[in-house]
């Protein structure tokens, strides 16, 4: 028992340790959150053109629809560290690391974002488009007022799924020397000679996801009562 | 009032529709029967154009609604449509869902619209479920706010796609009720339908439908008194 307390106290107190693991924590929370707006807008846009493209002869939209499957294929099919190197040594402009986070993890979650969209539209009954064009409204007033509405029902748990699963993934920014939580609690275990660092940072990590897990929930629930209403 | 000229439409390689031409006159009913698989429904939906057709030419009110440079969502205003599921929209109030499309037309204020709706609902005796979702309801009474949704836009045409094929038995009076009260306010009507006794007691004519062409068109009497299609007559021994 003293031995842990001393082991913890050598991982978060001595020399200030724990400010480490908050900075850490701060730019792991900032790549996290910038990269899933970017992410929801990038996927938003690809799941609108892979939807409008369907059945149309606009050949524009057909042009920008293979854009957004070479998209989705190649980022969906390679590892997120190679993407985040590439990123990261190819564009040599980026003025930093954390830079070259945001973009490299918003592109890789607006590519599973835009299947979730995609996936909580096509979900919706194909006659409540019907039933709108019917009454003489336009494709995007449907997709508005009757489609997005029951759509958002099937895409925000997934949604949440994928911020989870991003938070967790974006530990592996260090590989291009981002001082994220990871990479911080990996460099206090040099200093303390044990691996109790890295049993604070994944407590952290934890708390997070299991914070954003209960978010989901009530959300779940808060959708589940309006259906049955 | 619709005039459907040589109508065919292709799924792929299915011929579904092998030239329909047909006049709709102002104040008919006409009711279209036939064997499943047929063509009924694609027929329907291609006089809304929810199905584009693949060849022919359908004009309504003096309009070629097939010609591309057709407003189809104007041309969709005044033709109301009613689908074998209802397809109410869940996220919506009942009173929403007959108001949306008036007031985001443009064509009524949001307070005109719930007055219709209003007075709409007292008609259909569910004016108590005005602030109600549509999953609290029947599939009698979803019907019947889905003829009335369509209503609310003041159409000039009401087309019904087995509007009661869906519903329990004993829900099926009730929406065939309104309907025949629709029928006799005057409004021109299409309806496919297999209630054969619906289309004999409330059409002015019926459409007998066979492999993507009409083969045998008559007044109800005559069509399910005397019927001279060979076809017409065996499907109309299994049916009746
Ligand atoms: N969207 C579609 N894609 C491919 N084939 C279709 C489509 N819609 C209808 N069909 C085919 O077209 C044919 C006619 O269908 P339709 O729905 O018009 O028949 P129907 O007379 O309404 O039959 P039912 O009485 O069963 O409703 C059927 O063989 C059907 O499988
Ligand atoms: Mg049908």
């Amino acid at each position: 028992m003293q031995t842990i307390l001393d082991n913890l106290y050598g991982a978060l107190i001595r020399e200030n340790r724990w400010q480490l693991y908050l900075q850490g924590l701060a730019i792991t929370l900032q790549i996290t959150l910038v990269a899933c707006l970017i992410g929801i807008v990038l996927g938003m846009l690809v799941a609108v053109v892979k939807i409008y493209a369907v059945g149309s002869r606009n050949p524009v939209l057909k042009a920008l629809n293979v854009i957004c499957n070479f998209y989705t294929t190649v980022i969906r099919g390679t590892p997120m560290v190679l993407q985040l190197l590439i990123i990261y040594f190819g564009l040599t402009f980026l003025p930093s690391g954390v830079v070259a986070c945001y973009i490299g993890f918003g592109i890789n979650s607006g590519a599973y974002a835009s299947e979730i969209f995609r996936g909580g539209i096509n979900s919706v009954d194909a006659g409540q488009m019907e039933a709108g064009r019917s009454l003489g409204l336009s494709r995007n007033s449907t997709m508005r007022y009757i489609v997005m509405p029951q759509a958002v029902k099937n895409i925000l748990p997934s949604l949440f799924n994928e911020l989870i699963s991003l938070l967790k993934e974006t530990s592996i920014a260090g590989y291009i020397a981002v001082n994220d939580l990871t990479k911080l609690s990996n460099g206090i275990k040099g200093r303390t000679l044990n691996i109790y660092p890295l049993f604070v940072a994944g407590a952290l990590y934890l708390l997070l996801t299991v914070l954003l897990t209960q978010v989901q929930r009530w959300i779940e629930r808060r959708f589940a009562r309006s259906d049955r209403g | 009032m619709i005039e459907v000229k040589n109508l065919l439409k292709n799924f792929g390689d299915l011929t579904v529709l092998k030239g329909v031409s047909e006049t709709i006159k102002p104040g008919e009913k006409v009711a279209i029967v036939g064997p499943s698989g047929s063509g009924k429904s694609t027929f329907l939906r291609c006089l809304n154009l929810l199905e584009t057709p693949t060849g022919g030419e359908i004009w309504f009110d003096g309009e070629e609604i097939t010609s591309p440079r057709c407003d189809v969502d104007k041309v969709r205003r005044k033709m109301g449509m009613v689908f074998q599921h209802f397809n109410l929209f869940p996220n919506l109030t009942i009173q929403r869902n007959i108001t949306l499309a008036p007031v985001k037309l443009g064509l009524q204020t949001q307070q005109q619209a719930n007055e219709t709706a209003d007075t709409l609902l007292r008609r259909i005796g569910l004016a108590d479920k005005a602030d109600t979702y549509p999953a609290m309801l029947s599939g009698g009474q979803k019907q019947r706010i889905a003829i009335v949704r369509a209503l609310a836009m003041n159409p000039q045409v009401m087309l019904f796609d087995e509007p009661t094929s869906a519903l329990d038995p004993e829900m099926v009076g009730e929406v065939l009720d309104l309907i025949r009260e629709v029928a006799d306010a005057g409004m021109t009507m299409v309806i496919v339908t297999h209630e054969m006794h619906f289309a004999r007691e409330v059409a002015t004519r019926v459409l007998f439908m066979d492999e993507g062409v009409i083969r045998e068109q008559n007044t109800p009497e005559a069509l399910f008194g005397s019927p001279q299609d060979e076809r017409l007559q065996s499907f109309l021994s299994k049916v009746l």
